[in-house]
């Protein structure tokens, strides 16, 4: 009886194991698969298009006769909004993220939490759409610009659709921290801002970086809200304050026009290869981050 | 008892959509898309049992899903090219073409820019990128923002392979990268409206009183004409296209009774409520 019993024991964590092994494996799965079907669509441009024409060309015009595929002006397009969005957000973002945890006490506390969860739940076309009617006018009166239409508007307006997530998980983080470290810095004297600054902050720095990575890839793979306000001009830009277009909505906005299997359309497959391997970058800078402050 | 109600709800409108043939399935154009809409309403009203579906996308758009046949109508704003033609007849479709209205491009600027008048090659430098700055138009010293559609609308064709080649022999022309490129016209209505600096095109139905239609002439010669009904029918004002439907092979039952309609008095009706230029 107690045999039976304990084979049966063995047979059940021994599927619940393998469902959990299956479980794990099966977003690795989707994602090398998402890889290969990218790759299959996107690789077939290089057939016509050099792989240096296509990355480094600075002239994108997918329909013309000709076409001219060259997506120099979209990878700066897309890296001068995150950078500018990272810029403004990071700093915002963690030290919001510090004050709520360490600092703010009571009601202050549970109110701005809860306003920065509302902040992230508003879907981005909406914001776009704020972006576009408030945004943009204010941007374009205030530093006296041809069009407000720029990619400072879009790494502004990033920014703070970066910030919701950065602060949530910072916070986490520093909760996370153990709070006999605080209390032991505070008994040997060290100030509130010692404390936080020289102690907490430092253990929490994994979490910190995973919430700032994180925050970057919200910004690099957001399409609606960019596609509105950043003006779409296929040109490297000289300034933040110039029109730019970026990845993203160079794949959504002509996406629904190309016929499969066109040179078109392999070339926005092949930008979406681009995109996954920056994003893949971003993931592997974050990893190597966070292991290497571990140790 | 409920679950069997909302089953049975569920498969009634199925039916209707699916299985009915009197569903029309309308796709293209984004400059169409409310004349189809309208169309399509007018249409049921009088006939209860037809279903007419429109959605827009672009003409690009459009053309794609009558190749790949999911559509039964495709309006579109500007004529299939050669390439599209020939993958329809590899895929063994056979478009059939219908003009059911005509539009007037419109060239529009901020009612604060002093410029009125221009002429196409001077359209075209501007929109190439030659023309940067509205002093050389005579206007004030302030930079020329060029605003274009997306590449998957049909404006953007035809604007391109007729304003933009229009003194262009080798048709080589390209807008300028600095242009900026919105997402629809009503994009480029707003950015208009609220910045003197911008210049842009789209079909006449969306120019209001917070922008100002450009008058147009071929060369400095004139006369200039504006985008009104009378030029665009009387063929004057010279940015003017046809808008189209298509089909495959002949149309049949409902959708060649909705196509009857469109061309009917009170369809062409519909055209000038609209903001459009009937053809009959």
């Amino acid at each position: 009886m107690l045999e039976r019993h304990w084979t049966w024991h063995r047979v059940k964590e021994f599927l619940i194991e393998k469902c959990i092994y299956l479980s794990g494996v099966t977003s690795i799965v989707i994602v090398a698969l998402i890889f290969i079907f990218l790759a299959k669509e996107g690789f077939a441009l290089f057939k016509t298009v050099g792989v240096g024409e296509f990355l480094l060309g600075i002239k994108w015009y997918p329909i013309s006769h000709p076409a001219q595929f060259g997506i120099l002006p979209l990878i700066i397009g897309s890296l001068v909004v995150t950078i500018g969005a990272t810029l403004i957000a990071v700093p915002i973002g963690v030290a919001s993220a510090v004050y709520i945890s360490e600092v703010a006490s009571g009601k202050i506390k549970e109110v701005l939490k809860s306003g920065i969860e509302v902040l992230a739940a508003i879907p981005s076309v909406v914001l776009g759409f704020i972006g576009m009617m408030t945004l943009v006018p204010w941007v374009k009166a205030v530093f006296n610009l041809p069009t407000g239409l720029t990619a400072f508007s879009g790494a502004l307006m990033l920014g703070f659709m970066a910030m919701p997530t950065i602060v949530s998980i910072a916070e986490d983080a520093l909760n996370a921290v153990p709070k006999r470290y605080k209390e032991a810095a505070l008994a040997l004297g060290a100030t509130r801002w010692q404390a936080i600054w020289r102690v907490v902050f430092p253990a929490a720095s994994s979490g910190i970086v995973a919430a700032v990575m994180l925050g970057i890839g919200r910004v690099i793979g957001e399409t609606m809200a960019v596609m509105m306000i950043t003006g779409n001009a296929a040109r490297i830009p000289t300034t933040i304050f110039e029109p730019v277009r970026t990845l993203t909505a160079t794949i959504a906005a002509e996406m629904g026009e190309t016929v499969r299997g066109s040179d078109h359309y392999s070339a926005l497959f092949a930008i979406g290869i681009v995109l996954f391997i920056i994003t893949f970058m971003i993931n592997l800078i974050a990893d190597i981050a966070v292991h290497h402050k571990a140790k | 008892m409920k679950k069997f109600f909302i089953f049975f709800v569920v498969t009634a409108i199925a039916t209707l959509v699916w299985a009915g043939g009197n569903s029309i399935q309308i796709k293209g154009s984004d400059t169409m898309v409310n004349l189809g809409q309208a169309w399509a309403e007018a249409y049921m009203g009088k006939h209860s049992d037809a279903l007419v579906a429109v959605t827009g996308g672009g003409s690009g758009t459009g053309i794609a899903a009558l190749l790949n046949g999911t559509c039964d109508i495709t309006e579109t704003s500007r004529q299939m090219e050669k390439e599209e033609m020939e993958q329809a007849k590899t895929r063994g479709i056979h478009p059939q073409e219908f003009i059911v209205a005509l539009d007037g491009l419109a060239v529009a600027v901020n009612p604060a820019n002093p410029i009125s008048h221009l002429t196409i090659p001077q359209i075209a430098d501007i929109f190439t990128g030659k023309i940067k700055n509205w002093k050389e138009l005579g206007g004030k010293d302030r930079p020329i923002v060029v605003l274009s559609r997306e590449v998957n609308s049909g404006t953007h064709v035809y604007f391109k392979e007729h304003v933009l080649h229009h003194n262009d022999a080798d048709k080589s022309a390209e807008f300028s990268p600095a242009a900026l490129l919105m997402p629809s016209s009503q994009a480029i209505a707003d950015e208009i409206a609220q910045n003197p600096n911008a210049i842009g095109y789209y079909g006449m139905g969306y120019v209001s009183k917070t922008q100002k239609a450009i008058a147009v002439a071929k060369d400095t010669a004139g006369p200039y004409y504006t985008p009104t009904m009378e030029n665009v029918v009387s063929k004057q004002y010279y940015i003017s296209r046809p808008l189209i439907f298509y089909t495959n092979g002949d149309p049949r039952g409902v959708v060649k009774d909705f196509i009857d309609f469109v061309f009917s008095p009170q369809g062409q009706e519909i055209v000038k409520d609209t903001d459009f230029v009937p053809v009959k």
